[in-house]
């Protein structure tokens, strides 16, 4: 046996012990803090968050840095190559690259938001309505979401630009008109468990601290998969207004996105492929940039997750 | 004579993002042709970790072996290639966990998941394997095994998904089988039947057996010997009677609490308060000090010594050391009217 | 079987019925008559035209028309090209698109489950980092950028391939590529976590307890599970590739049924609009029978065919 020097003091029983029963309990109190840890340590997710400020900043101070403006035809000046005074060069019609490419990020980036944000409000209510009552209600408008979202979405949107009056509120119209679908069905999913543990709580007579459970644990937990798809809602929108402007059904001139523009640089590709690098560039990047902030963002929320 | 397998002093932690995880420290036991050994613990105290140590089956990295050795058969099993260990795996010693519902390949049929390790271990051509799998499944008790062996695993109820794993783990007639949880995702009927049926196997094909469970109930009448575990050590090993009717660790004696009782139905069972030690940094000396209600200055800082009280039982406490007071068992701990499955 | 397709037989001509329903009456909702966009025309000519296309009957008859016309697969002449009629502009359109929409179907599959496959495997690892990158890049850059940034370096400036058109294999290698890589880049997320999460299965456990080598366990137990959510993002996919086809087709001049389709949207064409979109409809709710008839051969669990079992 090991010589341990041992007195008959370290043999006293310790008498002021407290159990720890309740050190689990306290996980769960700084939900929201421990996503941010981990939203944090995600270090790509931090700089979409970064490239995406830049963006909106830029949105607004593009134009005036450079001391251009979007709309200023000047022919003789066309299809210039990026120089000290165009700095990303001109289009065909010599207008400003520069200031065109941040006057098409407020465009594109409205864009996205509005859409996100129009999803998410009709897509709450729709899904909160069916989650709460549940039933036939939820049977039927869940029935008439499944028929729309069977429908290809980029079919629904162009023939609805096809009716519409073009212009930009077209576009989110038509881009939101069966787009809310996808966050319908995850705020009714959230609801129903909402509801499903709300019963199992009041079941358990809690009482008093049931509202606190509830912000504490039960909101977080059904936020996390709405705030990821509002997220990602906003690239796939950037998407489809560059698809449809490709297709010619964009915001129509003076109004110009980075969608737009692309597709207006397409024709001289093969003399003049810059035009089409910094609107294409840019798509990209925001694309790139909200997709790292979704997947930043799910993986925060979601422990399990990897 | 040597013993069929002899744990020693065996080691194995986890490298994860907190830290090292130290899921097991330093386990000793071993283990006899055609005994049963029970390892009993609460959820987390390294049972499943010290039995997949054993096949080797813990993903490296994150986990690493920090010490010790797995002799079996004389050989060192923590010292044989990844090729070695596929023969003895399946071969010399399987495995059946936990969850029946989730250890069954869902998208293959019973009959190729028995046959696979026949057709690899005993060479066996596929009719072969397929003729014996029907043989196996008659034999853990699977009625109308023809027509069963062509089904897939969501068409057998739980407890018969059991017995197809079973009959997978001796399909090549293993010197040992490990059973970790076997029992604790059925119903209590079943789970009768389904230790019933290991103990009969175990009688016809004289396999030596570890059965892992965080249920005292389930030991008595299943096992020979048993080796209580608790953060990460074995704190406390005897055979059953030893165990059941002497125990000396009062974790042992929190277990035994915890058992539900004949005489009083309707009595609260007693769980032992608070909870297991954080393995990332595990205390320094016994790990129940933060839970045990004799606990002594020493204990906090010392792991006591094994003592051993007789040829089979040896418990480490310092409440054992001459010095400590002494104290009896609670009156929970005692076996008395306890109600024990089997 | 037989039931279970009889009845999702039923739901696609229900799903069908509304869409041609829907397109029907938005088309007639349409600004500007159909030879708006033309050189304008004297109004006798005009009304004779109405005439002869039927656009002067009551729109219930026009609908009930139409709707006996679509079963016959007659959706009517072409009000832009005149002599052509819809339906042999899709036959004749559709062949291109086929065959670049399979070739990049195909494309997508299996460089996808590749690429998450190795991902999996190699997890947090080099070659994890890699997939990865390609995998969030894929679904970053719109397949109509790819298109144009692979025409330019391989067409223009590397003049390696063709530029456009549909001649030869060669013309459809940028095309099948551009389509593929959103998709690709989806499937490669998606079969990364799925095989992430299969390995981490008890079965994989079981196999492995059971002598399995680290191929066989690879193989033949966690592949075969892990690429079920791929195959039921199938469906999904050739949404995809065939909305992906709008613009591809229109990018590289292919003359196939996206293109088309893109034709008769700037032209107003309604009769083409309303031709092509019912055709696609069919090509998408068949399509997706299909997949989930695939489905229920890969999963077991699934049960499309009648047989014994408790479930
Ligand atoms: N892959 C792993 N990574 C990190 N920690 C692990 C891993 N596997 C097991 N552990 C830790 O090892 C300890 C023992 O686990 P386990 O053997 O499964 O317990 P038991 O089977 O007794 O319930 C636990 O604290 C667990 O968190
Ligand atoms: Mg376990």
């Amino acid at each position: 046996m090991e010589q341990l020097k041992l007195n008959n003091a370290d043999f006293e029983p310790i008498s002021d012990k407290k159990f720890d029963t309740e050190k689990i309990a306290g996980e769960s109190t700084s939900y929201w803090k421990d996503a941010w840890r981990r939203f944090r340590k995600n270090k790509l997710a931090l700089a979409g968050v970064v490239i995406i400020i830049l963006l909106g900043i830029m949105s607004f101070a593009g134009g005036p840095i450079s001391g251009q403006n979007y709309y200023q035809n000047d022919l003789m000046n066309a299809n210039q190559k990026p120089s000290a005074e165009h700095w990303f060069g001109t289009d065909n019609l010599g207008r400003d690259v520069f200031a065109r490419t941040w006057y098409g990020a407020k465009i594109s980036l409205f864009i996205g938001l509005m859409a996100a944000l129009i999803d998410l409000i009709i897509g709450i209510i729709w899904g909160a309505v069916a989650g709460f009552f549940g039933g036939k209600v939820d049977e039927y408008m869940m029935r008439i979401a499944d028929i729309l979202y069977g429908v290809p979405y980029l079919l629904v949107v162009i023939l609805l630009m096809v009716i519409m009056p073009p212009g930009l509120w077209t576009l989110i119209i038509a881009m939101t008109i069966t787009g809310w679908i996808n966050m319908a069905r995850i705020v009714r999913g959230q609801v129903m468990q909402l509801r499903s543990e709300e019963y199992v709580m009041a079941s358990q007579s809690l009482g008093a601290s049931n509202s606190r459970l509830l912000f504490r644990h039960l909101v977080p937990n059904t936020m996390g998969p709405i705030l990821v798809t509002l997220t990602l809602t906003i690239p796939s929108a950037i998407f489809t207004e560059a698809f449809l402007s490709f297709l010619g059904l964009g915001v129509p001139a003076p109004l110009a996105s980075w969608g737009t523009m692309s597709s207006d640089a397409l024709g001289s590709l093969q003399y003049y492929p810059f035009q089409l690098f910094f609107p294409a560039f840019f798509i990209c990047l925001t694309m790139l940039a909200f997709n790292v902030i979704g997947d930043g963002m799910r993986d925060a929320l979601d422990p399990k997750g990897r | 004579m040597k013993k069929l397998l002899e744990v020693k002093d065996l080691s194995v932690s986890f490298d994860t993002f907190a830290g090292e995880v130290k899921a097991i420290r330093g386990v000793t036991f071993d283990l006899d042709k055609n005994e049963t050994l029970a390892i009993v613990g609460e959820s987390g105290s390294g049972k499943s970790v010290t039995a997949q140590s054993l096949m080797r089956l813990i993903p490296m990295p994150p986990g690493k072996f920090t010490g010790g050795s797995i002799h079996f058969e004389g050989e060192d099993l923590t010292q044989k290639s990844e090729k070695q260990m596929e023969s003895i795996r399946g071969q010399e010693i399987s495995m059946i966990f936990q969850d029946p519902m989730t250890s069954l390949n869902p998208t293959m049929t019973v009959g190729k998941q028995i046959a696979e390790g026949l057709i690899k271990h005993q060479n066996m051509s596929k009719k072969a394997a397929h003729d014996r799998g029907i043989e196996l499944l008659k034999l853990v008790g699977i009625p109308n095994p023809e027509a069963r062996i062509k089904q897939y695993p969501h068409q057998y109820s739980g407890g018969m998904r059991q017995r197809a794993m079973i009959a997978i783990a001796l399909a090549c007639n293993p010197k040992i089988l490990i059973a970790d949880e076997p029992t604790t995702a059925l119903d209590v009927t079943i789970q009768a039947q389904i230790l019933d049926l290991m103990r009969e196997l175990q009688e016809k094909t004289g396999t030596a057996i570890i059965l892992i469970t965080h249920d005292l109930g389930v030991v008595a009448n299943a096992a020979s010997r048993v080796a209580v575990m608790y953060g990460g050590k074995i704190v406390e090993t005897g055979n059953v009677d030893e165990i059941f009717y002497n125990p000396k660790h009062p974790y042992t004696w929190g277990l035994l609490g915890s058992m539900p009782k004949l005489d009083n139905e309707d009595e609260e069972l007693q769980a032992i308060p608070g909870s297991p030690p954080d393995l990332l940094d595990p205390p320094k000396g016994c790990p129940f000090v933060t839970r045990c209600p004799y606990a002594m200055k020493v204990c906090e800082n010392h792991m006591p010594e094994y003592t051993e009280l007789s040829d089979t039982q040896k418990t480490a406490c310092w409440l054992l050391d001459e010095r400590a007071p002494k104290v009896d068992p609670p009156e929970s701990a005692k076996v008395g009217g306890s109600k024990v499955h089997g | 079987m037989a039931k279970y397709l009889l009845k999702r037989l039923g739901y696609i001509l229900v799903s069908l019925f509304f869409i041609v329903t829907i397109t029907f009456f938005l088309m007639k909702a349409a600004p500007g008559g159909p030879f708006a966009s033309e050189r304008k025309l004297p109004p006798a000519i005009e009304q004779q035209m109405n005439e002869a296309y039927g656009l002067n009957d009551p729109i219930i008859k026009q609908y009930g028309d139409y709707l006996v016309n679509v079963v016959k697969f007659d959706f009517g002449p072409s009000f832009k090209y005149t002599g052509q009629e819809v339906s042999d502009i899709i036959k004749r359109s559709f062949p291109y698109s086929l065959i670049l929409g399979l070739e990049a179907i195909f494309l997508a599959l299996a460089v996808g489950v590749l690429l998450g496959v190795v991902a999996a495997l190699k997890h947090n690892k080099f070659g994890d980092y890699i997939a990865m990158v390609i995998a969030v890049l894929g679904i970053s850059v719109p397949s109509f950028i790819m298109a144009t940034i692979l025409q330019y370096i391989f067409a223009i400036k590397l003049q390696a391939l063709p530029v456009a058109r549909f001649e030869s294999f060669a013309h459809t290698i940028l095309p099948a590529v551009a389509l593929a890589t959103t998709p690709l880049a989806f499937i490669a997320r998606l079969m990364r976590s799925s095989m992430l999460e299969v390995l981490n299965a008890d079965y994989i456990k079981t196999a492995k307890s059971k002598g399995m080598s680290e191929r066989v366990v690879t193989y033949k137990h966690a592949l075969r599970n892990a690429i079920l959510p791929v195959v039921s993002y199938l469906g999904p996919l050739v949404v995809g590739i065939l909305t992906g086809s709008f613009i591809i087709e229109k990018i590289f001049g292919i003359p196939g049924l996206g293109n088309e389709f893109v034709v008769s949207v700037t032209n107003r064409d309604y009769t083409v609009i309303m031709g092509t979109t019912v055709f696609f409809s069919v090509l998408l709710l068949f399509s997706i029978l299909v997949v989930d008839l695939i489905y229920g051969l890969v999963d077991p669990r699934i049960k499309v065919t009648d047989g014994g079992g408790k479930e």
